[in-house]
């Protein structure tokens, strides 16, 4: 499989678009038509041919304008990529795994030869092919962790594991559903989740560690995390709040199809080989409203869980005042008939919509 | 002496307690305004301690270097600010031996700050007491242009670096020593809600 890479934009004119493939393998969050907090962890051991589980990190049409769009948060605030001192094992740790990863799962794409510490790392898409000496961080041109994470889709937090708990202590944000990097580095997992609504009280944040501490090498667990963001933007920072929150108040009845996004991270978990640290890749998918319209099953789940979601979810995630008008578009595209269950778009089985 | 009592909040947000005499080599108290009374309280419990103690005081526009002295301890400083005493607590956490029980008392900035510099040093943080006293004014760093904003009182509030209005969160970092300010009105520039005391 080859993948014609998109040139577009995540900022100012908007020029990015799904491809009808890209639409068909969107990480549609919802199992059922009703949503609710829950330790919703499952084994991350592939998937469907072509869907977003099938890798273990997943790179698609957005693989390179996504790159070119983290550069530039870096190149604006290099605060948005931090690593606490202890952390620059796991960050080689990730290294490895990202380039074993990539090279084997797409070889087409990017080639890693070893020879003892000698690497050499191609990245065709991006165009690089380094020579660098594995554990020696003189031989790159900035630490493992931020050098790797240029070149992979996805914010990274990196855990280290102590005391019974997990701790953010080195991370590249650049794609995050409003919350800092900056701010939450050096934090324990129940410290970081404070802002949380429901969850604490629900014992979801104490099940969840106990899953997470438990991970083993080799052995990766996966869930799905969603929010809503208007225009297609990756970097809806709290850094850049100031500048981008008040998009939230230029949807119209008729630009909402196209402006309004459902943004699913897929969030991954590994354990990592030498630092014992875990990796938590969280790679964020966007996709209008207008295009998932063209999925029944989605368009009809969509709605339902929208309009029957708790008010303080919605608050957290931040669009209870567009929720009315949202509800206005998405009622049209819910004709009452039932759903299967899961996830998948299921376009040969499931009814088209009838009005 | 009365004490304020913080409503239940999220769990990144500290909780203080009452000093408690610990068994050790060496004692360091840095407290601040009022704090110095959580030092002349638990020294009526346990007034040996005194001799291997260094307590840092603050004034905040408080007086008590004198009762804090008749306490004999083994060191005592007092400052105008917080800045001014810095260099002498990095210096006295960086000569610290085994054994060295901190004590923190007064504002929740002070108390964070000195927290830090004592993690720095090597003491994990829940090895050491706090006593809130005083002033509830937090310290904020403003989330978009980094800046802290010492003892603001009211939510919202004025960053004192970029002059964005900003509310007060709840959210805390060790780290940085303070909680998050966020721009109040992006989503409507302008509407800027009424002042009011952060506890009101
Ligand atoms: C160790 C890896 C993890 C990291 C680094 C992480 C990080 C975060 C962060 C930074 C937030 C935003 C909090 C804020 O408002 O400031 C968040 C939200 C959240 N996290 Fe995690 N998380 C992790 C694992 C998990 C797991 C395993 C669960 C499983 C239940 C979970 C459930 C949630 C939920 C429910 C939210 C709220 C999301 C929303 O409603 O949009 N997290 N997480």
């Amino acid at each position: 499989m080859t993948i014609q890479f998109n040139n577009e934009s995540f900022r100012d004119d908007y020029s990015f678009y799904n491809s009808e493939r890209a639409i068909k393998r969107f990480p549609f969050p919802f199992h059922e038509d009703s949503y609710m907090y829950s330790v919703n962890m499952e084994q991350h051991r592939g998937g469907p041919v072509d869907s977003v589980y099938e890798m273990r990190f997943d790179v698609d049409e957005h693989y390179v304008s996504e790159m070119r769009d983290r550069a530039m948060v870096l190149a604006d605030d290099p605060l948005r990529c931090q690593s606490l001192p202890h952390m620059t094992l796991a960050g080689w740790d990730l290294l490895e795994l990202i380039m074993v990863s990539k090279s084997e799962d797409y070889p087409d794409l990017f080639e890693l030869h070893r020879d003892g510490n000698k690497w050499r790392w191609i990245n065709k898409p991006l165009g690089i092919d380094h020579s660098f000496t594995f554990l020696d961080e003189a031989t790159l041109p900035c630490g493992p962790m931020e050098y790797i994470t240029r070149q992979a889709q996805g914010d990274f937090a990196v855990l280290d594991q102590r005391d019974d708990n997990l701790w953010m202590d080195a991370g590249m944000v650049t794609t995050q559903a409003d919350w800092s990097l900056d701010f939450d580095i050096g934090m324990n997992f129940f410290e970081w989740h404070a802002p949380v609504p429901l969850a604490h009280e629900k014992g979801i944040f104490v099940r969840a560690l106990k899953f997470l501490m438990n991970i083993q090498q080799g052995a990766p667990a996966r869930r799905l995390n969603w929010t809503m963001t208007v225009n297609p933007l990756l970097d809806t920072s709290p850094e850049n709040y100031h500048k981008w929150g008040i998009q939230k108040t230029e949807l119209t009845p008729q630009n909402i199809g196209a402006k309004q996004h459902l943004r699913v991270e897929l969030q991954t978990f590994f354990r990592l080989p030498r630092s014992n640290a875990l990796v938590f890749p969280i790679r964020c998918y966007l996709c209008s409203f207008q295009d998932l319209m063209g999925v029944p099953k989605w368009g009809r789940r969509l709605h339902r869980v929208i309009r029957d979601l708790p008010e303080e979810l919605a608050t957290y995630k931040g669009f209870i005042d567009n929720r009315p008008m949202m509800l206005d578009y998405l009622k049209d595209f819910d004709d009452g008939l039932p759903t299967s269950p899961g996830i998948w778009p299921e376009l040969d089985t499931e009814p088209p919509l009838t009005r | 002496m009365s004490t304020f009592a913080f409503p239940p909040s999220i769990k990144s947000r500290p909780v203080y307690g009452t000093l408690e005499p610990q068994a050790g080599a060496a004692h360091m108290f840095i407290v601040d305004g009022e704090g110095a009374n959580a030092v002349l309280d638990l020294a009526q419990r346990a007034p040996s301690m005194m001799q291997l103690a260094h307590i840092v005081y603050i004034t905040r526009g408080t007086d008590f270097a004198a009762a804090l002295k008749a306490l004999n301890p083994a060191q005592f400083y007092q400052g105008p600010t917080y800045g001014a005493a810095l260099p002498r607590i990095r210096r006295s956490l960086a000569d610290a031996k085994m054994g060295l029980q901190v004590y923190l008392a007064g504002t929740e900035g002070l108390m964070g700050q000195a927290m830090n510099e004592a993690v720095i040093a090597g003491i994990p943080h829940t090895a050491i007491q706090t006593e809130h006293r005083g002033a509830t004014a937090r310290r904020m760093q403003c989330v978009h242009c980094k800046g802290i904003t010492e003892d603001v009182e009211t939510d919202p509030f004025v960053c004192s670096h970029c002059g964005l209005n900003l509310f007060v969160r709840d959210h805390y970092s060790r780290r940085i020593a303070a909680f998050q300010g966020v721009c109040i009105d992006a989503e409507d520039p302008g509407n800027v809600p009424v002042q009011k005391g952060i506890y009101e």
